[in-house]
């Protein structure tokens, strides 16, 4: 049994194909790159899985149970985190409470009115900073932070609910090249630990070659190829659509 | 119900639609390329009315004719053209980046200005009209004789729409309009000049309002009250019709005239509640109009309250406050006292608000409502159960939260200026019932005799009591703001993708937060309606929702203090500026103004900023 399981999924917009038959799966512990041109369809693909877009056809199945038109909310409940292209975290509450937030949701405390928000899985939440590395910023505002730290901030939130699946989309958009690798690291050691499927789209390649196990590469709407590194470097298709005529990728050492 | 009356009532519908498209095709337009939702599109149409009721028949005395007639409707069209460039200059200019909650109070400023330059200028009593020439006698339609003045209104509406159309496809003044109103940065991008394409289009959207407000003068004598009842139903016209969308609106305004026309016939009194619930409908079914995109929204959101530590000395600074006005009777001056029991009563209606905005991020602009439905729930039950005050205020709250449950449940579907215009909406519906439904809520009159019972009918009393019932209210609000409801609240007009992905269902949040904040405005209600011994329309009013909104900003949207300070400065301001001048409208108007240009952060958060900047 996947993890997760996208069953020829369709979407079109007017006559616009975004999506067409889409299939793939993900295991449990694997980093599984989407990637593919400007316009490809990745977003769109992603936003199916993520509950944000209705597919026109097909199915999506997280642990053989079917979630096709589940809202974000329960997509969250059955074990899907995710972050945005653009990071969105709560930007005026302390880095502590954003990721306490989450917990409150993750426990199902979001009506409690008569204790404190601040008092609420602080030990919890201290500790998944500390696995991004956020702990010591944990009681300054959101809102002054610099952007590679709010990514960091969104992965702990997403990991608060304890999830199985993790939806990455562009997860190093944004930020200096050394915080990429390190992200990425972090991400990759956290999906081993605690064996979380992660599925990201990028565009950054040394991003995409260096971290992940299996690689996805979406032309117009189609998977064209599926494998390893190695072999999407080596796919004369995926060269020749793709990359065009570029000369071949070096991976991440 | 025969057929010349079903033809008869057709026809009629059709000429209110012409003239309510009118004007809003100048609103929708605005909307469309400011972003700015005008307000004060209304007043424009009044200034029109009443330009146009006096030109008009200056211009007969000097030459008889149709030509005059005409010739004035189109100068006076023009003058208030010309109006809009001025507001638009001195005005509309600088706010263009501002959150939408400052457009909205700001060009509601222009609202109040224009009503006493109205008066001053023109008078205050109604002026007719004269009829145009040649338009005089009747025309026999059916076997019935119907004014042929309405037969040219219903052709002005297509002819307006026609022109406006070739005005938007034909012209490059257009086609910046129409670029603008799909991607303002683009256009921006691509080097054309905004200042004169906004100007440009607030001439426009001014002369359109003043055609529309012109063309009544035969019809409906001008008057002061009508701003705030045409800028309603425009509202309505370009929600429904999509925000920004011509044909939207021209679509939406002819559904409408047929709903009034035929709506007297099941409803003779509540025209005013089909026409809103038809936009209830609509907006529940499209929450952007028929025309409408999602993309097309106001300006950015105002910045609410924010995690802070707690101030140091914090209680013991709230309990030395609330030992002080406890001790207010000692003073022993009524007057002092009944000053001091409104500002209290309308600190709690402003903090109820903040709840929504402050901490929601939800702009409802039709808070009234629910201050009116506390008052109104308590006065029905004294007037029609005889019950004492202690069985009403529970009345009162009970309706108010009701009416929050019910108005709430339309309302969390839309955001932005949807939402502010679905609140506003629902307000009017609740003033239209109040004010038409007069077996039972009285009509303008209201209801009297709505007292405290013996234990607190004394002054000091009844300010104890609401010192009491008011701390208590604020202390529980502030519990919820701080709470993990209060929390996810905020987390979901922080970002609503990412609270949605932590599992928050955002749109049930928001609406038990409308039934708290209903529930704490009905309270400050009914402590109204006993404070004054009476209850009428107006606590359901436009007004009364920018009052609490007036002094939410006042003090501050962006803390907690914030509302309990603007109750009291914009109360004590009144009381000194009411009795010295006539002009209180237009000073209050031009506070308002002020205030949005030069303390968007409010006195509580300026002063803070201050103490910040220094720390």
């Amino acid at each position: 049994m996947s993890l997760l399981a996208v069953e020829r999924l369709n979407k079109a917009f007017g006559g616009v194909v975004a999506a067409h038959d889409v299939s793939f799966a993900v295991e449990r512990g694997e980093m599984l790159a989407l990637i593919g041109p400007n316009g490809a369809g990745k977003s769109t693909v992603f936003n199916m899985i993520g509950g944000q877009l209705p597919p026109d056809r097909g199915a999506v199945l997280l642990e053989d149970k079917a979630i096709t038109l589940a809202s974000p909310q329960e997509r969250f409940r059955q074990g899907i985190g995710r972050t945005f292209q653009i990071a969105q975290a709560f930007h005026s509450m302390t880095v502590c409470e954003n990721v306490q937030m989450a917990l409150i949701s993750h426990h199902r405390e979001s009506r409690a009115i008569w204790t404190e928000a601040r008092q609420h899985h602080r030990r919890d939440a201290l500790d998944l900073l500390s696995q991004v590395g956020m702990a010591e910023a944990a009681d300054r505002s959101c809102s002054v932070l610099a952007y590679g730290d709010v990514k960091r901030v969104e992965l702990a939130i997403a990991l608060a609910g304890e999830p199985k699946l993790l939806l990455m989309d562009e997860p190093t958009a944004g930020m200096a090249f050394r915080e990429r690798a390190a992200l990425m690291d972090l991400t990759h050691s956290i999906a081993r630990t605690r064996r979380i499927g992660i599925l990201f789209t990028e565009h950054d390649m040394d991003v995409v070659f260096g971290h992940a196990s299996r690689i996805l590469v979406l032309l117009r709407g189609e998977i064209i190829a599926a494998g390893s590194p190695a072999e999407i470097r080596e796919n004369a298709q995926v060269r020749q659509a793709y990359l065009g005529n570029a000369p071949a990728l070096t991976g991440a050492p | 119900m025969d057929l010349s009356f079903v033809a008869i009532q057709a026809l009629n519908g059709l000429a209110s639609a012409s003239s309510l498209f009118i004007t809003a095709c100048g609103l929708t337009l605005v909307f469309g390329v400011t972003r700015i939702v005008n307000f004060a599109h209304g007043s424009l149409y009044m200034v029109g009315a009443f330009t146009a009721a006096t030109l008009v028949p200056w211009m007969l005395e000097l030459w008889f004719g149709p030509v005059s007639f005409w010739l004035g409707i189109v100068i006076s069209a023009l003058i208030v053209g010309l109006l809009g460039v001025v507001i638009e200059v001195l005005l509309l200019r600088r706010i263009y980046g501002a959150p939408e909650l400052f457009q909205l109070l700001a060009t509601f400023g222009i609202v109040l200005v224009l009503q006493d330059l109205v008066v001053q200028i023109f008078g205050p009593q109604d002026i007719l009209g004269p009829r145009a020439p040649g338009l005089r006698a009747p025309v026999e339609i059916l076997g019935r004789r119907f004014p042929s003045y309405e037969l040219v209104l219903i052709a002005a509406g297509p002819a307006v729409l026609a022109a406006v159309w070739f005005v938007l496809r034909k012209t490059r003044f257009g086609t910046l309009i129409r670029a603008a109103t799909q991607d303002r940065e683009m256009v921006a991008a691509l080097g054309v000049n905004q200042a004169l394409l906004f100007t440009g289009t607030l001439f426009l959207g001014a002369f359109l309002a003043g055609l529309g407000g012109a063309l009544q003068i035969p019809r409906v004598a001008a008057n002061t009250g009508m701003d705030l009842s045409i800028i309603a139903e425009c509202f309505v016209v370009t929600v429904v019709g999509g925000m920004g969308s011509v044909p939207g609106a021209f679509l939406a305004a002819l559904i409408i005239g047929q709903l009034q026309a035929f709506g007297i016939l099941i409803f003779p009194k509540s025209t005013l509640v089909v026409v809103f619930l038809l936009m209830a409908v609509v907006l529940a079914i499209r929450p952007y109009g028929f025309f409408g995109r999602p993309e097309i929204l106001g300006g950015t959101h105002a910045v609410g309250i924010a995690s802070r530590k707690p101030m140091a000395r914090g209680t013991l600074l709230a309990t030395i406050g609330i030992v002080l006005l406890a001790c207010l009777p000692l003073i022993g001056d009524p007057y002092l006292l009944k000053v001091a029991t409104e500002i209290l009563v309308f600190a709690l209606f402003a903090f109820s608000l903040q709840l929504l905005i402050g901490v929601g991020g939800l702009v409802s602009f039709g808070h009234a409502a629910f201050f009116g439905l506390g008052a109104y729930g308590s006065a029905l039950t004294v007037k029609w159960l005889g019950a004492p005050m202690e069985a009403a205020f529970p009345a009162g709250l009970l309706l108010a939260a009701l009416g929050a449950a019910l108005i709430g449940a339309f309302v969390v579907r839309l955001s932005g200026i949807y939402l502010a215009m679905m609140t506003l909406a629902a307000a009017q519906i609740l003033y239209a019932i109040a004010f038409q439904w007069v077996e039972v809520t009285g009509g303008d009159n209201g209801i009297v005799g709505v007292w405290p019972s013996n234990w607190v009918a004394g002054r000091s009393a009844y300010y104890l009591l609401t010192l009491a019932l008011t701390v208590i209210t604020v202390l529980f609000l502030k519990k919820i703001i701080e709470s993990p409801f209060g929390y996810a609240l905020r987390a979901a007009r922080d970002s609503e993708p990412r609270a949605e992905a932590i599992g928050i269902a955002v749109r049930q949040q928001r609406w038990l937060a409308f039934i708290l904040a209903g529930a704490g405005a009905g309270i400050a209600g009914s402590l109204y309606a006993f404070s004054r011994g009476s209850v009428d329309p107006s606590l359901l009013g436009i007004p009364t929702s920018v009052d609490a909104l007036t002094m939410l900003l006042l003090g501050g949207i962006q803390t907690i203090a914030g509302p309990l300070a603007g109750s009291a400065v914009l109360h004590i301001l009144r009381d000194q500026i009411m009795p010295l001048t006539s002009l209180w409208r237009l000073f209050l108007g031009l506070s308002i103004i002020g205030m949005v240009l030069v303390f968007p952060r409010g006195l509580v958060g300026t002063i803070r900023q201050w103490g910040e900047d220094r720390a």
